[in-house]
């Protein structure tokens, strides 16, 4: 049997020259991509150069360095039996087909992050973006996708934070716990303003997202008690009742008593998410986030593969230029220079800490082989990639002046729309009041200005492309589709971060008081959720009210705290690798460590110290601080500024609290490992010794 | 073609989780079968799943 299956394996080969001949092929296409869009300065570019860049250097990516890592950083050893196939219990722990593995990973890795934070990052033009998106991908995040699952499938499925306390000592474990929590909550706030910005003064959008809590909520009644367990007929329904509110909305947006039912200004709909989260939160998970989930992962990867189809049919000119004046950091969506913060602002997509966390968590648990780890850490993390560089495509195919006028802050380029295009024509991108309104009217919404955040960028970007392929008369539908379908895994994210932070605090509030700890105690899960609501919604709100909009502070954060968390998966397969006696590999990983460290310490740096009011959280503070003093801002702003400065300076501890994190770790990271390389006393590698697969003999897993 | 789309329709089944009490049946069968007690029914199996998997970090950005 088995040596019948290898010959039919070997027959199924290529001949070596053929192969090489076809990988070199890979790489001239790779070169003549990346030239293309590098080297292209004028009009417009073809969507296509981007979409062969990135599929080659993925292709080499995979093929040759995950190919190096796997053999000789981390051996994997598809005799060694798997958690999976050890501890099988048929529930938590089991072997699972690589294809279905790959894709659960793949829906629980990629959310609104690789679509945001690209299209911010787009400000700079699409070259710094592009290049950081697949380099980091390729060198950076793929790798630790790929050693955190390797660490935790030798550890018994262990996660990070436990991984971290064993490798590191208990220092580092504990500053992990802190550090995911600090995470979500920025990561909730920011992307509650996100759909906030879309939602603001849109009856359309705002009715389209409300209709999606009802329909989750039907859908979960339907999968528990009518039907148990029937996913794609649940889920079918959902999706039609989805499509059916777009189209409604356009009815309630149409009808003048309907439409002031959902109409609201930022601060009155941060208010109504903070509600919404902290229901969703104490609420049974049948009830709404578990069909919430379904319904968003299938909308998601729907979406995704037609926007990838639409791009390489219609091919669609690429109007942004490749880089813009703001390099030097006098943006309007984020103040910085592109150094440090495109590699902050994209930090999903290009390589994301978060992943860490589900790399460690369930996915270890059901891989069959050590052999998969290759596929699906350093695979699916690709794919995220690619949603990114689509990400970016359907920002840049905007005329640049739309661009920033959907996502320049009104406190910087004014609150008048004559002002805005004044503003941003003077910049060198041309756009008009007539252009934005007819604009507007075709998205069916009222403005399109000072949308900050990259949902309504990217949603116009992807109507533009979708209405190429299905004729212009469905333009505010597909924009609606695409707010929707983005508020739908944005909300999905709040509700499962809220619920997650929730369980992280009764734990650690558990150590005080231990009654706090019993997840299914309901006074616990009140006070522990409204704790976590309230984190969070304290600075989704006032992004909401900042003038220059919240995206502008919170989002960096977020990306600073997102790379933080990388740094520590990094600094825990670093110390793995040099415990293993392969401290001459152990560049694989130090290499995005100290590309990360470098990062996020000019970032976290630039964000405390900066005097450019716009970058700075302390000098921003300081300035408002005089004014008041000054007596410019009086009354009621006052009072507002107050809150302000108050604000910038909680984000500068934020900042600082980050930065000292990733410094202890990378400091105690050294430590261990040079204990480990000379021989000294240090936390022994929790390996689990090798026990034989029986799986490999089965010959035909999958 | 009919073989094709049964394939298909399967896979689908299979990644949506939408036959997810069939595996675990089929599973019971092969490896619990000596246990005393009998497997989950539908209902309780898919109570259960749920509680399990909204139990820690399942989701990202």
């Amino acid at each position: 049997m088995a040596t019948n299956n290898e010959a039919i394996k070997e027959g199924r080969r290529l001949p070596p020259g053929v192969a090489w001949l076809g990988w070199a092929a890979v790489v001239v296409l790779a070169t003549l991509g990346i030239a293309a869009i590098g080297s292209h300065r004028g009009e417009s570019i073809d969507a296509l150069w981007f979409i062969v860049a990135a599929v080659c250097i993925y292709a080499l990516g995979y093929r040759f360095y995950s190919a190096f890592v796997a053999a000789k950083v981390l051996t994997l050893d598809p005799t060694r039996a798997t958690p999976a196939e050890r501890f099988n219990d048929g529930r938590d722990f089991m072997p699972t087909n690589r294809w279905i593995v790959f894709g659960h990973h793949f829906a629980a890795i990629a959310g609104p992050g690789p679509l945001i934070g690209p299209t911010l990052a787009a400000q700079f033009g699409y070259l710094p973006g592009t290049l950081w998106i697949l380099i980091g991908a390729v060198l950076g995040g793929c790798v630790q996708d790929f050693v955190a699952l390797f660490c935790s499938i030798r550890r018994d499925g262990r996660s990070l934070g436990q991984m971290a306390r064993d490798e590191l000592g208990p220092v580092g474990g504990v500053v992990a716990l802190i550090g995911v929590m600090a995470i979500m909550i920025i990561l909730i706030a920011v992307l509650g303003l996100v759909v906030v910005n879309a939602m603001r003064g849109s009856p359309w959008a705002t009715s389209t997202v409300a209709a999606t809590i009802p329909i989750a909520i039907l859908v979960g009644l339907y999968m528990r008690g009518l039907r148990p367990g029937r996913v794609l007929e649940a889920t079918a329904i959902g999706v039609a009742l989805l499509l059916l509110a777009v189209f409604g909305g356009r009815w309630i947006d149409a009808s003048p008593t309907l439409r002031v039912w959902f109409d609201y200004d930022g601060p009155t709909l941060a208010i109504m998410i903070i509600l919404y989260g902290f229901a969703a939160a104490v609420l049974p998970v049948w009830l709404l986030l578990a069909p919430r989930d379904y319904l968003s992962t299938f909308m998601k990867i729907g979406t995704i593969v037609a926007l990838a189809v639409a791009i390489v049919i219609l091919n669609p000119a690429v109007k942004m230029p490749a880089l813009t004046q703001f390099v030097d950091g006098t943006g309007p969506i984020f103040g910085g220079k592109v150094f440090p913060f495109v590699f902050i602002t994209i930090a999903c997509g290009a390589i994301s800490g978060f992943h860490s966390l589900i790399a460690s968590g369930t996915t270890p648990k059901l891989l069959a082989s050590e052999r998969d780890a290759r596929f699906i850490g350093y695979g699916a993390m690709i794919m995220e990639s690619f949603v990114a560089i689509m990400a970016m495509v359907a920002a840049c195919v905007l005329d640049p002046g739309v661009y920033f006028a959907i996502n320049s802050p009104a406190g910087l380029v004014g609150a008048h729309a004559t002002d805005a295009v004044a503003t941003i024509s003077s910049w060198g991108f041309p756009v008009s009041t007539a252009q934005m309104s007819e604009l507007a009217r075709e998205m069916g919404e009222a403005t399109l200005f000072a949308r900050t955040g990259g949902a309504p960028s990217l949603a116009v970007g992807m109507a533009s492309i979708f209405s190429n392929a299905f004729g212009d008369t469905l333009l505010a539908v597909w924009y609606h589709f695409a707010i929707m379908f983005e508020a739908l895994f944005i909300l999905t994210t709040v509700d499962a971060g809220t619920r997650v932070a929730r369980f992280m605090l009764q734990d650690l509030l558990g150590i005080v008081a231990p009654p706090l700890k019993r997840t299914s105690w309901y006074p616990s899960v009140l006070i522990c959720s409204a704790l976590v609501v309230a984190g969070w919604g304290y600075f989704l709100y006032f992004g909401t009210i900042d003038p220059l909009g919240g995206i502008n502070s919170l989002w960096p954060l977020f990306g600073i705290a997102n790379q933080m968390l990388a740094a520590i998966a990094l600094c825990v397969a670093t110390t793995v690798i040099v415990k293993s006696r392969k401290a001459a590999y152990a560049w694989v990983t130090v290499l995005p460590l100290t590309w990360l460290v470098v990062v996020t310490s000019a970032a976290a740096w630039q964000k405390l110290f900066s005097p450019d009011l716009r970058i700075g959280f302390l000098s921003h503070a300081n300035d408002l601080a005089a004014q008041i003093a000054s007596g410019k801002i009086a009354g009621a702003a006052a009072a507002q500024a107050e809150r302000l400065i108050f604000n910038d300076r909680l984000d500068a501890v934020l900042t600082s609290f980050f930065l000292l994190t990733v410094w202890v770790l990378v400091i105690e990271t050294v430590r261990v490992c040079h204990a480990a390389l000379s021989g000294r006393r240090c936390p022994p590698s929790t390996e689990t010794p090798h026990i034989p697969s029986r799986l490999v003999e089965d010959w035909v897993r999958d | 073609m009919t073989e094709l789309a049964r394939a298909f329709w399967r896979a689908l089944r299979t990644a949506t989780g939408d036959d997810a009490y069939e595996r675990y049946v089929a599973h019971w069968r092969d490896q619990h079968r000596d246990d005393v007690a009998a497997p989950l029914d539908r209902r309780a199996f898919f109570r259960e799943e749920q509680r399990r998997k909204w139990n820690g970090v399942r989701r990202c950005c």
